[in-house]
């Protein structure tokens, strides 16, 4: 199993009232296992909802779409919030932090919803410690700076130890310096543990530190470079 | 997620916003402590009635003059030869003794204070039977009712009102409509009652009354027949043997009787179901406040979904399956309104006893009774407000699609 994404012939059609827009018009791909890959596309070009379907947020109208193996186009909602749970990570642009929580309740957060209660503390702090935050743990956002932020989502990202990562323009609400940052952070951690990263971004200096672009043009592919 | 952590992220929510989640308590509060002072004023009003009906006396019988329901014309008024007749032991044997009354409002007076009070006129059997006691001096006898004596037994309030005190005033001659009357005794107090407060009245030899002061149309007639049972048991069986004699001396048709004939039973009966009828209008209205406090609830529960949309997103994208969004939610507004209720009870009992000590400083016996099932029912039931107002707010956001609710600004 060296693919850990397969997208076969995915469409989505969104009804407007009368109107129907067709956001994805047959999308075909693989991502492999361990692999770091960008999205990239103008906006309209069914950018999003790629990345909505790829994180399992939403269903494709019509398609397969296979994730670490399991067939998730036709699951339930509860199948698939339990789907995101264990295998997907997010990262937001906009950090997405329970405001009024410390850095490890965020970081907890996911594994409140997995169900398992063992160690759940360790396996946060273990996350924070990975991405350089060990002395903040109690801190709230509010007390963070914008990069720290960032890095307690991405902690948040890996404690499940996810399939894939995530990250939809996580360096478009940070300066270019903390963003580099970041970028090396989330490159780093594909390093050591392997797992897919996922970035989602229009910013081509970014696209260029990935092993692979996969743009979109119409809801199409518009060839993988 | 376990109920623990439902519990401490509703704790969080609602002390994060402590302005706004307290004056949505406080619509609770309001409803359950009006629940609460209202049942237990309702109680303490039953039980005040009560106690009021059985201390006139035990195993007493009341019988007026008129049908009970008023429809038969042309009625005999009570005499004392009715008393005389119920008092025959062969004809009447459950009764075991008959007091004639008059009853009437005079004025008395004493050195120019003047009050109006109740004057009673009575026969010696009146007093064990009404339990009346005395701080001083002594009871009416039977020489003073054949000397048709101007004596008087006074109440506490109105020897108040007269004298300003209530001893050492036995000996002092009043007036009641101008007549001098010597004071006898005092009565021991007995407490606001059921029928006004048996404080503030007079009592005289019933010939005296008769003769003087409360003239009745007919002679021999009397306002009322206190009779007392033989036992408990008995009561029944003698308001047949009353009524029995009764309708044979005044020739009455059959079904028709012209007078009424009511136990202490029958009155207890009526004070329960009137004080039931009140508890349940005053708890209803009260009841209506809690509602409205959950409608509250319900208010804040739909602005804080709105507000939490992102924060929704975000849990269902971090794997929140809709049970835990509806849980998080329902525990938020449960515990809204059971903090809401715990506070209430103790406003409520608080109100109930500042109205029984407002009650007790004007001179009114008057317990307000905080029952636990009144306790019992204010709980569960602001538990099931927010519950129940919870529900609408929670559904929403437990339905919120992820992705629309991440994109939410």
């Amino acid at each position: 199993m060296t693919h850990v994404i397969e997208a076969r012939d995915l469409r989505k059609i969104y009804k407007m009232g009368e109107v129907e827009v067709e956001a994805l018009r047959g999308v075909s791909f693989e991502i492999k296992r361990g692999e770091v890959v960008a999205i990239m596309g103008p906006s309209g070009s069914g950018k999003s909802t790629l990345m909505n379907m790829l994180g399992c947020l939403d269903r494709p109208t019509s398609g397969e779409y296979i994730l670490d193996g399991e067939a998730v186009a036709s699951l339930s909602d509860d199948q698939l919030a339990d789907v995101r749970n264990r295998k997907v990570g997010f990262v937001f642009q906009s950090f997405n932090l329970l405001s009024r929580q410390t850095a490890i309740t965020n970081v907890e957060l996911p594994l409140r919803y997995s169900g398992n209660t063992k160690g759940r503390k360790d396996r946060a702090m273990d996350a924070l410690k990975a991405v350089g935050l060990g002395d903040r743990m109690t801190h709230r956002p509010t007390e963070l700076s914008g990069g720290q932020q960032q890095r307690v989502a991405i902690a948040r990202a890996i404690v499940n130890t996810p399939a894939i990562i995530m990250a939809d323009e996580p360096t478009g609400n940070l300066d270019s310096k903390v963003g580099r940052e970041i970028m090396n952070l989330l490159l780093n951690l594909n390093k050591e543990s392997g797992t897919t990263l996922i970035i989602i971004t229009h910013d081509p200096t970014i696209a260029e530190q990935t092993q692979r672009v996969i743009r979109l043009r119409d809801g199409l592919l518009d060839g993988s470079s | 997620m376990t109920f623990a952590q439902a519990f401490l992220e509703a704790l969080e929510s609602i002390s994060g916003n402590k302005l706004r989640s307290g004056l949505t308590v406080l619509g609770i509060v309001i409803g359950v402590a009006a629940v609460i002072a209202m049942l237990a004023v309702g109680r303490g009003a039953e039980q005040s009635i009560t106690g009021s009906i059985s201390g006139i006396g035990t195993n007493l019988l009341f019988v007026f003059r008129g049908s009970p329901d008023n429809s038969v014309r042309n009625t005999r008024p009570i005499t004392l030869a009715d008393a005389d007749a119920i008092s025959d032991p062969f004809v009447a044997p459950s009764v075991e003794s008959v007091a004639p009354l008059l009853q009437a409002n005079r004025e008395i007076s004493y050195e120019g204070e003047r009050t109006t009070v109740e004057v009673n006129g009575v026969t010696p059997a009146y007093f064990p039977l009404r339990n009346y006691e005395l701080t001083e001096g002594e009871f009416i006898t039977e020489e003073h009712l054949l000397g048709r004596s101007s004596v008087v037994l006074i109440g506490p309030e109105a020897a108040d009102k007269l004298f300003g005190r209530h001893d050492g005033i036995t000996g002092e001659t009043i007036r009641i409509d101008g007549q001098p009357f010597r004071i006898l005794g005092v009565l021991a107090s007995k407490g606001g009652g059921a029928f006004g407060s048996e404080d503030n009245r007079v009592i005289i030899p019933f010939t005296t009354a008769q003769t003087r002061l409360i003239r009745r149309s007919t002679r021999d007639q009397v306002d009322m027949l206190l009779i007392q049972a033989i036992s408990a048991d008995a009561v029944p069986l003698a308001a047949q043997e009353v009524s029995q004699i009764l309708r044979q001396r005044h020739r009455t048709e059959i079904g028709a009787d012209d007078f009424t004939v009511f136990t202490q039973q029958d009155f207890l009966a009526t004070a329960s179901a009137i004080t039931g009828v009140l508890t349940i209008f005053l708890g209803g209205i009260a009841a209506i406040s809690l509602l409205v406090g959950g409608i509250g609830i319900m208010n804040i529960m739909l602005v804080s979904v709105t507000e939490r949309t992102r924060e929704i997103g975000l849990r269902k994208a971090l794997g929140a399956r809709r049970r835990d969004i509806l849980i998080q939610f329902l525990t938020e507004s449960s515990m809204l309104s059971l903090i809401g209720g715990i506070i209430g009870i103790f406003l409520g009992w608080l109100i109930s006893y500042a109205v029984g000590q407002i009650a007790a400083a004007n001179g009114t016996e008057f317990i307000p009774v905080v029952s636990a099932d009144a306790i019992a029912l204010a709980t569960i039931f602001s538990a099931a407000v927010g519950l129940f107002f919870g529900i609408y707010p929670a559904n929403r956001a437990a339905n919120l699609e992820p992705v629309e609710a991440l994109r939410y600004e």
